[in-house]
């Protein structure tokens, strides 16, 4: 059996490893989940996007926080003139629309916001829409009447003429019986409506409106200050992360791998640039030159992965594979090699680099956290990709916005542990393989 | 680029020439401080002579140190000389390069004294055995497998088939010799330089693989060089032998004839060390002489036993070094005043 076969199957007997691998696998899976779920493109898109979330809270909890704390905020409801019959009556000239929106309310605490969202097709004449709150016990609250455009945003909770007439901000007023102007007003639980009335003064003129009232909480992740629903950034940010980590530690390992063994092999001048060159490299500090190209020149993630491998190859690596490698320069089998005619490629190649594999492949995987959280911390300064959502950006905004002075700590929480996880996947497993391939480390 | 012929070639060298013929031949290391200011130099070959005919097995004879295994390496292509030349089947290996040099290395065979250093321990025996066989362009894998296969049963390594797919480290020492002889078989060379090829195997073992170096030497009618530091392993291996001291060569012989009318009071002073497997030899003085090897930077000026030598000449030694040439007998070639 090749020993690195042996060493695969050793590899069993760490429960660490097992778990590291376990947790690499699950972030596997949710990268390629995320990227067949939503495509690369169409991710971007959505997250630059404001249309897409206005229907979601801002700023919103995830669910079982809430209910993990015992509370019982409420959820967003949406109701649509499509779910109910609109019903029709005929005048002279003109047509009256109404429909009755339902809204089932059985939540402890009032609404973030109601929004109504109204989408009609005329060709000259708006139709005239009026609008009517019921509360359970049959009382009714006018909620004033307009004209309305083609699509149009009603907001209920903005309303200041409704507010000063309820004596609390709508969407508090509207979902409590209090005496106006009471200081701890409680919901009313029961079943709200909304009535629309519509007239119309074209035949062919249709109306749909859709009310939400928006919940306090949302979702298994919560929303950002843009509504933005952060599971998509959480489940993208996956593959972001695995790929940059991955892409920049096999670009700084291999490359430096290689050059150090060129070095090594071919000594002279060669190796004396090559050591020079590390030594000028090693005192470059690379995020201050990672923060000047952002600022001057793109934060794209891409170039950012460049520039870190880049500056990466010719990094302090270099000096502890030659120390590796210059024992095994003189190796037996190498001057072998020569004698029957091995080339330096060949040499370099499938001599040299071999022998110091074993000690790489443990390095290599500790490696890729690093770079994941470089990415992460990148993004936490201000120079995360402008386009794609990343666990480093939703830190970010979450920094801009005082996520943690408002006690939205599920924001900082949720992509932070995502970057633990990573973390601790990357390094149980690393260091177990090292303990497997480098005999030194394993206890008798 | 050509395929190796599968049949094994004769020396083309012409009627008279022997196989190999290296003349005055010096290899230097020099010896530099921060990188690149000379300080000295280490002589380890100074003023080689040696011819190696086809199907001839010589021996050369000296203690570490005496530059033995540097005198192997210049001749392999690994050291540049620093002066003198090397002829192989004719064609001279200065300046050699590019795939000239390559053609070159597939007619040489190389048996290290370390088999397990001397075997790559992350291949198994099959990818070690192919890789001389892919560089020199060997296409094929079944043609790969047959010709491994071939050199495995040649050295005694059967069944072939268990061999290949087992790494180094699970054989025994004599084992790895064997693979590293059969790697030196494969590509059929005209010449084998076996740099102390049993000095790290077990004493029971010895004898099977320079029996088994003879074998295959004899069969193939192979030039071998075989580089050792003990006389007592030269007799039966050997049809010549050459005794290095210092970086030269100073004396040779056929090897019985040396081993029976030595002319060089170092040769004396080499067999006279030779042991006999007696106890009592532990508590006898024997006629050794004293002192180090010799600087092989600061050599002794003249002849380079004279600080050693019993027989040194006061004013003569020590002046002018001795030509290599005295001949006490036809074939018998001393460098030593003694025999002027």
């Amino acid at each position: 059996m090749s020993p690195w076969l042996q060493g695969l199957t050793r590899l069993r007997q760490y429960p660490s490893a097992l778990a590291g691998l376990g947790i690499i696998v699950l972030l596997v899976a949710v990268a390629i989940y995320a990227v067949t779920a939503i495509p690369y493109s169409e991710a971007r898109d959505l997250w630059r996007s404001g249309e897409a979330w206005q229907d979601l809270p801002t700023s919103a909890p995830p669910v079982w926080a809430d209910r993990l704390l015992g509370g019982d905020a409420p959820r967003t409801i949406r109701v649509a003139t499509d779910d109910v019959v609109m019903e029709q009556e005929r005048y002279e000239g003109v047509r009256l629309q109404r429909a009755t929106l339902p809204v089932e309310f059985p939540y402890g605490g009032f609404p973030q916001e109601v929004n109504l969202f109204v989408e009609s097709q005329f060709d000259d004449r708006q139709p005239f829409v009026r609008l009517t709150w019921r509360t359970p016990d049959g009382e009714a609250i006018p909620l004033g009447a307009r004209r309305v455009g083609e699509s149009e945003r009603i907001s209920i909770s903005q309303d200041r003429q409704l507010e000063s007439r309820l004596g609390f901000a709508p969407q508090v007023g509207l979902f409590t019986d209090a005496a106006p102007g009471t200081d701890d007003p409680q919901v009313r639980q029961g079943t709200y409506e909304l009535v629309i009335e519509a007239i119309q003064f074209e035949e062919t003129a249709t109306l749909d409106a859709n009310l939400v009232v928006y919940g306090q909480v949302h979702g298994l992740f919560g929303t950002d200050h843009k509504r933005r629903d952060l599971a998509v950034a959480l489940l993208w940010g996956t593959p972001i992360a695995l790929a940059f980590g991955l892409l920049a530690a096999v670009g700084t390992t291999v490359t430096t791998l290689i050059i150090a063994a060129t070095g090594v092999w071919l000594g002279g001048w060669v190796d004396a640039a090559i050591q020079r060159l590390t030594e000028v490299n090693m005192i470059l500090p690379l995020l201050p030159i990672l923060v000047m190209v952002g600022t001057l020149y793109s934060t794209s993630i891409w170039l950012m992965l460049g520039v870190v491998v880049v500056l990466g190859i010719f990094s302090a690596g270099i000096k502890m594979y030659r120390a590796m490698l210059l024992p095994i320069r003189e190796a037996p089998y190498i001057e072998a090699a020569r004698a029957y005619g091995a080339g330096n490629a060949r040499i370099i190649l499938r001599y040299l680099v071999p022998r110091i594999l074993p000690v790489l492949i443990p390095t290599f995987v500790t490696l890729i956290p690093t770079y994941v959280f470089l990415e992460a911390s990148l993004a936490v300064l201000g120079l995360g990709d402008p386009v794609l959502p990343t666990w480093g950006k939703i830190l970010n905004d979450a920094q801009a916005q005082s996520a943690l002075y408002h006690g939205h700590y599920y924001w900082v929480l949720e992509p932070a542990a995502l970057l633990m996880l990573t973390g601790l996947g990357f390094a149980m497993l690393g260091f177990a393989l090292d303990r497997v391939f480098n005999p030194r480390l394993r206890s008798v | 680029m050509t395929t190796p012929q599968p049949s094994t070639r004769p020396p083309q060298a012409a009627p008279g020439e022997p196989l190999l013929c290296a003349e005055g031949l010096h290899t230097h290391f020099e010896l530099r401080q921060w990188g690149f200011v000379r300080v000295g130099s280490v002589r380890a070959v100074e003023g080689v002579d040696l011819t190696l005919g086809a199907g001839e097995a010589v021996a050369v004879v000296g203690e570490s140190g005496c530059g033995k295994s540097s005198l192997a390496r210049t001749l392999l292509g690994l050291h540049r000389p620093t002066g003198g030349t090397v002829r192989f089947d004719g064609t001279p290996l200065n300046g050699l390069s590019g795939r000239a040099l390559k053609r070159y290395r597939a007619r040489v065979g190389y048996v290290q004294q370390d088999p397990y250093g001397a075997l790559p321990p992350f291949m198994d025996i099959q990818r070690i055995l192919a890789e001389p066989l892919i560089i020199h362009g060997v296409r094929g894998r079944a043609e790969r497998e047959r010709r491994i296969d071939t050199a495995l049963a040649e050295v005694g390594l059967t069944p072939a088939a268990d061999t290949r797919r087992k790494f180094p480290h699970q054989l025994s020492g004599g084992q790895q010799q064997r693979v590293v002889i059969a790697r030196a078989l494969l590509l059929r060379p005209a010449m084998i330089i076996a740099d102390e090829p049993v000095s790290m195997l077990d004493a029971s073992v010895r004898v099977e693989i320079l029996e088994l170096l003879r074998r295959v030497q004899r069969e193939h009618r192979l030039a071998l060089l075989y580089i050792t530091h003990d006389l007592s392993t030269v007799r039966h291996y050997v049809d010549r032998a050459l005794v290095m001291y210092g970086g030269r060569i100073v004396e040779q012989a056929p090897v019985t004839d040396l081993l029976a009318r030595s002319g060089h009071p170092y040769t004396e002073a080499l067999l006279s060390a030779l042991g006999d497997p007696d106890a009592d030899n532990a508590r006898r003085q024997r006629e050794v002489p004293g002192g180090e090897p010799p600087s092989l930077v600061h050599p002794p000026s003249g002849c380079r036993f004279h600080p050693r030598c019993p027989h040194a000449m006061q004013g003569k030694c020590e002046v002018e070094p001795p030509p290599p040439d005295f001949r006490p007998r036809a074939d018998h070639r001393v460098a030593c005043w003694l025999h002027e």
